[in-house]
């Protein structure tokens, strides 16, 4: 793995990535703890991406950029500016739920604020919308970069080859991510695809296509931030294949003991990005063992008061049922 | 008021010139859209020259994307206009059509929106076969958050896509290929919107009420005339509002003459009209003098190719003005 100062990024900024890496693990915990004491009723979660999606998030500018994220992107939706509170409020169904106002399944995330566009469940429908809102930037002479995202199995959609079809087509500013974390919830990549790397599709549309391990932080942002440069330079898009891990069941409703070996769920803690990056934080000097854990007791502190508060916010009402159906 | 003789195709396409001049947020797209060839019918011919290949132009053969790309345009204040070359070619978009467009402002409490427009010729008797003929309005029918229109006449085509252009919610805009350039008739040149959500009393009458849409409207015009000889007068309905139906003023049509008859050119069962048919049974039974009657297309797939074959799928004039005649009669 690349030393953290390869990214070229401060060490202030390094620090801050942790925080949020360790933040999207500890919130999607919470998630779980919500769910299994039935205060909400699904999770799924991004555990094993955090690393890479921070890295990835954070080569892009949200102040402009937009983000059309999927199912797993907590932690990228994190540094695009949403809070544990908005997260909260999603998962919990809550009338301010920036995400949905309590209409989608929790995990849909998306914030008009933050730039980052609402996704549906039938996976892979965002790819298209980023193409429109990619080619919104050329017809305004804009320079926003657009980032979107799926999995390695959701990246089988027609629409996903249409898509990058299209944006290799026009050279749209956009950025495709797909995070390959090697299940579709029970289906392995030896049933889902036959080229050696997804992201040799890249070249097939006719731009680069770059795997890269989404447990190395500096790889992954170095990767992205070449590709977001180039997008917003006019050199069009990249499709980035982030190798990641599923360190937990698909979903609240699955359970992954059933079709994945014993060696690889006693693997799984190696190939945890947030242990491997700790250790990296250590070795090369920017936190000691116990600034790590006073990071991990301000995060914990800070999720409970998020829960708190998201928890005290008003429900949806039924006769809001009609409400948005059309424009007035 | 500056009047121009106009056919429906025209008509169409003077709209959307319209807008593109008046909102350059208007961009138009899809197969054989952009270039010089302005589409397999004709409809943008002109418009890639006259606004520029940016705003006018081709893409790929891939309708996902194209129903994707409207959306995303859309979310970022574009007013796109997508076209699909045939209404048979919207089923690959349904997907973008009814979990994105449809839901995105639903799904997201207003916050994000969709306002598209899709463009679909349909309808039959043009020797398409089974993939060329097709009203597929049904399958995106009852889809709430998205309308569903289609003009019946040059003057509602042009207002009627200048609504829906302007129009906040996704818009289908279902042209009937028949009608392209079979009307003509004088147009306003001013600017001018047809509303997206009202039905058209076209004619008045006592007798009898037709209610339809697209070609077999016209047929039922015609058949009204021949009809008016006879003593029968016919209040005629056209739709134009397919989804969500103007249930208001299709109803007061059931209840002036309490006899009904509703026409389509899809197959008979699960159309557009089984519901009018269902609206009117709860709303106007007790005002009907007879049984609502529908007349529509046997129940094969889709229309075939073989003229016999075209010629037993289609509802024609005749075949209405039977079925308005019978009714009158009842």
């Amino acid at each position: 793995m690349k030393k953290l100062e390869a990214s070229g990024l401060t060490t202030e900024e390094i620090i801050q990535a942790y925080r949020t890496i360790l933040l999207g693990r500890r919130l999607d915990e919470r998630l779980w703890q919500l769910t299994r004491i039935g205060k909400t009723s699904f999770n799924i979660s991004g555990q094993g991406h955090e690393v890479g999606q921070v890295a990835m998030a954070m080569a892009f500018q949200p102040e402009k950029d937009y983000f059309l994220p999927y199912y797993r992107d907590m932690s990228a939706c994190l540094v695009w500016g949403m809070t544990p509170k908005d997260i909260l409020l999603g998962s919990l169904g809550k009338e301010d739920d920036p995400s949905s106002h309590g209409r989608q399944m929790p995990n849909h995330y998306g914030s008009k604020e933050h730039n980052i566009v609402s996704h549906s469940s039938t996976v892979s429908t965002q790819f298209p919308l980023a193409t429109g809102v990619a080619y919104g930037a050329q017809l305004k002479k804009a320079d926003y970069v657009t980032l979107t995202a799926t999995g390695e199995g959701a990246a089988n959609q027609g629409e996903v080859q249409e898509a990058m079809n299209f944006a290799g087509v026009k050279k749209l500013p956009m950025v495709f991510v797909i995070e390959n974390n090697g299940y579709a919830i029970s289906v392995g990549v030896d049933e889902q695809y036959a080229n050696e790397k997804m992201s040799d599709r890249g070249p097939a549309y006719g731009f680069p296509g770059i795997q890269v391990n989404g447990n190395d932080f500096a790889e992954t942002y170095l990767a992205f931030k070449k590709a977001a440069d180039n997008a917003r330079s006019g050199k069009g898009p990249t499709l980035i294949e982030l190798m990641v891990t599923r360190l937990t069941s698909h979903s609240a409703d699955d359970d992954h003991s059933i079709y994945r070996t014993k060696e690889d769920l006693a693997g799984l803690r190696e190939k945890d990005g947030l242990t491997l990056f700790e250790k990296q934080l250590i070795e090369e000097g920017y936190l000691s063992q116990e600034e790590l854990k006073a990071i991990d007791s301000d995060l914990r502190k800070e999720i409970d008061q998020a829960t708190e508060a998201a928890e005290r916010m008003p429900d949806p009402t039924a006769d809001s049922i009609l409400d948005q159906v059309y424009a007035d | 008021m500056t009047m121009a003789m106009m056919t429906y195709l025209e008509a169409i396409k003077k709209g959307i010139e319209e807008e593109m001049a008046r909102d350059e947020r208007v961009v138009i797209f899809g197969e054989d859209v952009g270039g010089v060839k302005g589409g397999v019918f004709g409809v943008t011919k002109g418009l890639a020259e006259k606004f520029g290949e940016e705003r006018c132009f081709n893409t790929p053969l891939t309708e996902g994307q194209i129903g994707g790309l409207a959306v995303g345009l859309g979310l970022v204040g574009y007013r796109p206009i997508g076209e699909f070359q045939f209404a048979d070619y919207i089923l690959p978009a349904v997907n973008q059509l009814i979990s994105e467009a449809s839901r995105m402002r639903y799904r997201t409490k207003g916050d994000w929106t969709a306002p598209v427009v899709y463009r679909a010729p349909y309808g039959g008797g043009v020797r398409g076969g089974l993939y060329h003929s097709q009203s597929t309005e049904k399958v995106l029918f009852g889809q709430p958050g998205l309308r569903i229109v289609t003009p019946s006449s040059p003057h509602d085509a042009k207002g009627l896509i200048k609504a829906a252009i302007r129009c906040d919610d996704p818009v289908l805009f279902y042209e009937h290929k028949r009608l392209y350039r079979l009307l003509k008739e004088d147009v306003p040149e001013e600017d001018y919107t047809v509303p997206l959500d009202k039905a058209n009393v076209v004619r008045e009458g006592e007798d009898l009420t037709v209610i339809a849409y697209g070609m077999v409207l016209n047929h039922a015009l015609k058949a009204a005339e021949t009809l008016s000889e006879e003593g029968i007068e016919a209040e005629i309905v056209d739709v134009r509002s397919l989804y969500p139906l103007d249930k208001e003023t299709l109803v007061k049509a059931a209840k002036k003459t309490g006899k009904v008859l509703l026409v389509t050119e899809d197959n008979l069962e699960g159309s557009i009209m089984s519901e009018i048919s269902a609206v009117i049974a709860e709303e106007a039974l007790f005002d009907l003098d007879a049984p609502i009657r529908r007349l529509a297309g046997p129940d094969s797939p889709s229309m075939p190719y073989a003229i016999a074959l075209e010629r037993a799928f289609l509802v024609d004039e005749d075949k209405v003005r039977t079925a308005m005649r019978e009714l009158a009669e009842f």
